[in-house]
C-alpha cells in the first residue's frame, strides 16, 4: 500500500487534517476517508460535473484533483452550502421549482450555481447555461435547474 | 422562460398542487444516500475483471497471482455460482432467463462484449482491488465479432449462444434470431392497391445509453445463517430479491433488498449486475462489500438500448386517408435475447387507424452489451421511420401533419395492430393542443431553419404494488409503498393519501421501504408507479377511512354506513341520527379506546401493459449549420395526454426530461465500436449527452384526458415525451435543408456529408453505414 500523506485543509470553515494516499482523488478522499458523501460521483474524468465543490471559490471537479493538492486550501462542499438549518437560496428554489428529480447531480449543480451568484450576481439565462454547461443532469432537461437559479438571483438582488 | 401551462381546475384539494417533495431537503443538502454512499464497519471494495474482447472463449483463469497482493481478500469468477434455471421466468415487463442473467453477471464459457465481467476481487481499498484485477491471467480464443443485426442475420454468420434456436429455423439450426414477431391486419396488398401515394423508406438508428448520472454500486452483507442483506441502486428492490438469489441459488426470502436513493435508472437499473457480485464476496470474505462501476464500465457492460435496423412502408389516398402500413423491424439484443422489438412493434404505428397492415419484428444477439429498457423501450426507434414516413407523405398529399395525424388517429374504440381497443384515449386532443398552441402558430424565418412534428405512443404498464397506511395518534399518517422514487413519486403517494384522508400535504409522511418491509411491488417502470401504486395507496387510505367510520359508529353507537368522512371530519348522516361529530384528530387520540391503531392496508394487480395509454406530440424548431452540420435546437414543446397530473411540477419534468433524451438520441448519441468490436467512447466527454448549453427553454403542455379505469384519473407520464423528438429533429431538419435524415444520431459529420451530397445534387438521404 502506498504511502499516507498528512494533509492540512479546511473544508466548509472547519480546519481538518486528514491522511491520504497520494493516487487518490480528492472526491476519493472526501467520500472514502471523510465519509462526506454529498459529493457525488458520475464519471471520474470530469465530464459530468457531479463532484463539483469550490476551491478557494472556483468551481472544480473534485475527481481531478488529487487529495495531497488540497493542501492548504479551502474548499467548500455541499455539506457546508446551508447555513445550519437555513437552506442556502439556491437550495430553497431547487425545492420550489422541482429543479430535481432524482437528484444525483443537485449538489454538483447548487456548487457550479453558487460559484456563478458569487460572481455574477445578477446572471442572464445565457450566463446560467453557459457556466451549468459543465454539470450533466439527464432527468430534468436543465429548464426546472435554469429557472431555479435565476429566481435564487432575482430574489437575492 | 418556458410557458408551462397549469391543468385546469378540477375537484380536488389536494391533487394537482406543487408542494415540495418530502425527500428534497436530503437531496439538496448531499445527505440523501445513494448505492455508492454507505459505509460499514470492516467494508471491503470490489472491483470487476472485464472482457477485452468482444467474443472470444475463455479457456482458462488463473488468480492465485491476485490472492497474493497484500490486502486482497477473495477472487469469485462463475465457477462460484451455481447452474442457473434455463427456463425463462416473467419478471413484471420483462422476461428473463436466470441462465443468460448468471452469464451476464459472469462469464461462463465465452465472452460476448467488450465488457463482459469475468471475475471479481475484493480488497481493502478501490485502488488496491484495481491492482489485483491486473495480476489475474485469463487465455482467450478469439472468436470473430457480430457487431450489427446485417452480420448477425446472414447465413453463415458466427454464432454467439450455441444452444439458440427459434421456431422458424427449427431445432437443428443454430442462430442469432432469438425471436421473430408479426402482426397482421386486413389484406396488406389491397391496403396498397387503393392509396394515391406509397412511400417507402429504410432507417437506422444508433445503441444508445440512458446515461443516468449515477453509476451502478451495491453493497452486499452476507450472515453466517445464509441470510444477506444487499443495498443497492435500483429501481426495483424486489426484481433485485428475485433475479439475484436466482443466480446465486439461494431461497427468495432469505435476502434483504435495501433500495438506496437512486441516481437516474430510465429503465437500465431494472436487472442485476454488482448485487450478486458484491454478495458472492461477502459470503466469500465475511465482510460488507460495497462493488462499484466506473462510467467506463457503465457504458460498456450496461444499459444500452439497441440500435435497430427498420424499413417502413405506408400507403395514403390523395385525401389523406392512410390505406396500408408495413414495417419490418430488426433490434440488436445485444448478447443476450431480450431486444425492445416486441414493445417496438407494437408501438410503431398504433396512434392511428390503419385498416391494412403488416409489422414483422426480430430480436437479434449481437457482441454488444445486453439491452436493456430505456424508456418506453423499443418505441423511439421505431417511431422515428414511421413518424418520418408519415412526414414526407402528409408533404406529398399537401396536407398539414398535425391535421394528417387527426385525420387517421386513433380515438376510443380503434383496435391497436396486436388486437386491443383503446378506451378513453386522448390523441386527438393532443394533437389539437399542440396545433392551437401559440409555438406551432408563430412563424418561423430566416435561412437554414426549419420546424417539424412527429408524435409517440406508450402503452403506460400496470403490474402489481402494495400499500401500507398508518394513522398516527395525533391524526398525522405514513404511507410505506415498495416504489423506489425516481423523480418524485414519494410526494405522489402524499398527496394521494391526503386527498383521500383529508389532510394536509405536510400531514403525510411517505416511505419506500425494503423487501422485509412491504408487500411485493414490481419494479418503478413502464410508468407505473404513480398510476398503479398510487392506485394501492388510494385503495390503502380508503381502507382507513372504512375503519375510522367504523370507530365512530362504536362511539355513537351506529352502523359505519351512518357515517360520514369528509375533509378528515367524521359526522353522523343527516338523514338518519342526531347529529353528532368528530375530527380525525379528536378520534386518532381515542384508538387506544377503540380497538387500537389504524392500520391502511392494499394491493393491486392491475394489468400488463395498456394500463393508461399515452400519446405526446412534440413541435421543434432548429436551425442548421450548413458549413458544420451542426443542429441548434432553437424552441421545442412536448403536448402530452397526462391523465390527471397529480403533481404539475413532476410531470412538466417528466416531459422536459424525455424530451431531452429524445434531442440526444437525435444528435449526438452514439455506441461507436471499432472494427474488432472494442468500443471507443467509453467516457462522458465522447458519449456525448446534451448540457444545459445544447437545450433551450422546454415547453410542456398538459392535456388531461382522465384514465377511465383509475379512481383519480391517472394515466404514466414518464415514458412517452422521449419517442417523438427523434422523428421532429429529421423532420424540422428537412425543412431546414431540403434534405432527409434517415439514420441516427443526425450528428455532425453525418448530416454535413448529407448536405454536400444534396448541393451537388444526389438524394439526400445519408442512409450510410455505421
Amino acid at each position: 500500500m502506498a504511502k499516507r500523506t498528512l494533509v492540512e485543509t479546511t473544508i466548509n470553515n472547519e480546519t481538518v487534517e486528514l491522511l491520504c494516499e497520494p493516487r487518490q482523488s480528492l472526491l476519493e478522499v472526501l467520500r472514502d476517508e471523510l465519509h462526506m458523501t454529498g459529493t457525488k460521483e458520475g464519471c471520474m474524468t470530469g465530464d459530468c460535473g457531479a463532484c463539483t465543490i469550490l476551491v478557494d471559490g472556483r468551481p472544480v471537479c473534485s475527481c481531478l484533483m488529487l487529495g495531497v493538492e488540497a493542501q492548504g486550501h479551502k474548499l467548500e462542499t455541499i455539506e457546508g452550502l446551508a447555513n445550519g438549518t437555513e437552506l442556502h437560496p439556491l437550495q430553497q428554489k431547487f425545492l420550489e421549482n422541482a429543479a430535481l428529480q432524482c437528484g444525483i447531480c443537485t449538489p454538483g449543480f447548487l456548487m457550479s450555481a453558487k460559484a456563478l451568484l458569487d460572481k455574477i450576481p445578477r446572471p442572464t439565462e445565457a450566463d446560467v447555461r453557459y457556466h451549468l454547461a459543465g454539470n450533466l443532469c439527464r432527468c430534468t432537461g436543465y429548464d426546472k435547474i435554469v429557472r431555479a437559479v435565476l429566481e435564487a438571483a432575482r430574489e437575492n438582488g | 422562460m418556458a410557458a408551462s401551462k397549469t391543468p385546469g381546475s378540477h375537484k380536488y384539494r389536494v391533487v394537482g398542487t406543487r408542494p415540495i417533495r418530502p425527500d428534497g431537503i436530503d437531496k439538496v443538502t448531499g445527505r440523501a444516500l445513494y448505492g455508492a454512499d454507505y459505509y460499514f464497519p470492516g467494508m471491503l471494495f470490489g472491483k470487476v475483471l472485464r472482457s477485452p474482447y468482444p467474443h472470444a472463449r475463455i479457456k482458462s483463469i488463473k488468480f492465485d497471482q491476485a490472492l497474493k497482493l497484500p490486502g486482497v481478500r477473495a477472487v469469485v469468477t462463475a465457477d462460484d455460482l451455481p447452474e442457473a434455471d434455463r427456463k425463462p421466468q416473467q419478471m413484471g415487463e420483462q422476461q428473463v432467463s436466470p441462465y443468460y442473467l448468471s452469464w451476464n453477471v459472469l462469464a461462463r464459457g465465452k465472452v460476448l462484449y467488450d465488457g463482459h465481467p469475468i471475475a471479481a476481487v475484493a480488497a481493502t481499498s478501490p485502488h488496491i482491488a484495481e491492482e489485483a484485477l491486473k495480476l489475474i491471467e485469463v487465455e482467450y480464443e478469439q472468436l470473430e465479432p457480430v457487431m450489427t443485426v446485417e452480420q448477425a442475420m446472414k447465413p453463415g454468420a458466427p454464432i454467439l449462444i450455441d444452444e439458440l434456436r427459434n421456431p422458424e429455423d427449427g431445432p437443428d439450426q443454430p442462430t442469432n434470431v432469438a425471436t421473430h414477431l408479426q402482426f397482421k391486419r386486413g389484406d396488406l396488398e389491397a391496403g396498397f392497391a387503393t392509396a394515391d401515394h406509397i412511400i417507402e423508406r429504410e432507417f437506422q438508428t444508433a445503441t444508445v445509453h440512458q446515461g443516468y448520472i449515477e453509476p451502478h454500486a451495491s453493497v452486499g452483507l452476507w450472515n453466517p445463517d445464509g441470510h444477506a442483506t444487499v443495498y443497492t441502486c435500483t429501481q426495483g428492490s424486489f426484481s433485485v430479491r428475485t433475479l439475484a438469489t436466482k443466480v446465486l441459488g439461494m431461497p427468495e426470502g432469505n435476502l434483504k433488498v435495501v433500495p438506496s436513493e437512486i441516481g437516474g435508472g430510465f429503465g437500465g437499473k431494472t436487472t442485476i449486475y454488482c448485487e450478486p457480485v458484491a454478495l458472492l464476496l461477502a459470503k466469500k470474505t465475511g465482510h460488507p462489500v460495497k462493488v462499484t462501476m466506473s462510467r467506463t464500465e457503465v457504458l460498456r457492460a450496461t444499459g444500452p438500448t439497441s440500435g435497430i435496423k427498420e424499413r417502413v412502408k405506408i400507403g395514403a389516398t390523395k385525401e389523406g386517408r392512410i390505406t396500408a402500413a408495413q414495417v419490418w423491424m430488426a433490434y440488436e439484443a445485444g448478447a443476450f435475447p431480450g431486444s425492445p422489438m416486441a414493445p417496438g412493434a407494437m408501438t410503431v404505428i398504433t396512434s392511428y387507424d390503419i385498416p391494412n397492415l403488416l409489422i414483422d419484428g426480430y430480436d437479434v444477439v449481437v457482441n454488444r452489451p445486453k439491452a436493456c429498457a430505456y424508456r418506453a423501450p423499443g418505441a423511439t426507434a421505431a417511431a422515428f421511420g414511421a413518424e418520418t414516413v408519415l412526414d414526407e407523405l402528409a408533404e406529398k398529399i399537401g396536407i398539414d401533419p398535425l391535421d394528417f395525424r387527426i385525420m387517421n388517429g386513433a380515438r376510443e374504440g380503434t383496435a391497436q395492430p396486436f388486437g386491443p381497443v383503446f378506451k378513453r384515449i386522448g390523441f386527438i386532443e393532443t394533437c389539437e393542443a399542440m396545433k392551437k398552441s401559440e409555438h406551432y402558430q408563430s412563424k418561423l424565418t430566416g435561412p437554414y431553419r426549419g420546424r417539424g412534428v412527429a408524435a409517440g405512443f406508450w402503452f403506460n404498464a400496470g403490474f402489481q404494488s402494495s400499500a401500507s397506511v398508518y394513522l398516527n395518534q395525533d391524526g398525522t399518517a405514513s404511507v410505506v409503498t415498495g416504489s423506489v422514487d425516481v423523480g418524485g413519486s414519494r410526494a405522489s403517494m402524499a398527496m394521494i393519501a391526503a386527498e383521500v384522508l383529508g389532510l394536509d400535504f405536510d400531514e403525510v409522511r411517505p416511505v419506500v421501504a425494503d423487501t422485509d418491509s412491504i408487500g411485493y411491488t414490481d419494479v418503478t417502470a413502464g410508468s407505473r408507479v404513480t398510476f398503479a401504486t398510487g392506485m394501492a395507496v388510494y385503495n390503502a387510505a380508503q381502507d382507513i377511512v372504512r375503519q375510522l367510520k367504523e370507530r365512530a359508529g362504536q362511539l355513537w353507537e351506529c352502523t359505519p354506513e351512518d357515517v360520514e368522512y369528509d375533509n378528515s371530519l367524521l359526522r353522523t348522516r343527516a338523514d338518519v341520527l342526531q347529529p353528532q361529530q368528530m375530527t380525525l384528530k379528536e378520534l386518532a387520540a381515542r384508538f387506544i379506546r377503540t380497538g387500537g391503531p389504524v392500520v391502511g392496508r392494499a394491493s393491486v394487480s392491475t394489468g400488463g401493459a395498456g394500463a393508461g395509454p399515452a400519446f405526446a406530440v412534440a413541435c421543434i424548431d432548429v436551425e442548421v449549420d450548413p458549413d458544420t452540420g451542426k443542429v441548434q435546437i432553437l424552441r421545442a414543446t412536448v403536448a402530452q395526454d397526462v391523465g390527471t397530473a397529480i403533481h404539475p411540477s413532476y410531470v412538466e419534468g417528466q416531459i422536459q426530461g424525455g424530451t431531452a433524451q429524445g434531442i440526444g438520441w437525435a444528435l449526438n448519441e452514439e455506441y461507436v465500436y471499432d472494427s474488432k468490436g472494442i468500443l471507443r467512447n467509453s467516457g462522458l466527454l465522447d458519449y456525448r449527452m446534451p448540457t444545459c448549453l445544447d437545450l433551450p427553454e422546454l415547453e410542456t403542455i398538459l392535456v388531461e384526458v382522465p384514465n377511465p379505469i383509475h379512481p383519480l384519473g391517472v394515466r404514466g407520464v414518464g415514458e412517452v415525451s422521449i419517442v417523438p423528438p427523434p422523428a421532429a429533429v429529421a423532420n424540422a431538419i428537412y425543412r431546414a435543408t431540403g434534405v432527409r435524415m434517415r439514420v441516427l444520431p443526425m450528428s455532425p459529420p453525418r448530416l454535413l456529408k448529407a448536405l454536400l451530397q444534396h448541393r451537388n445534387g444526389q438524394e439526400g438521404q445519408a442512409a450510410a453505414g455505421r
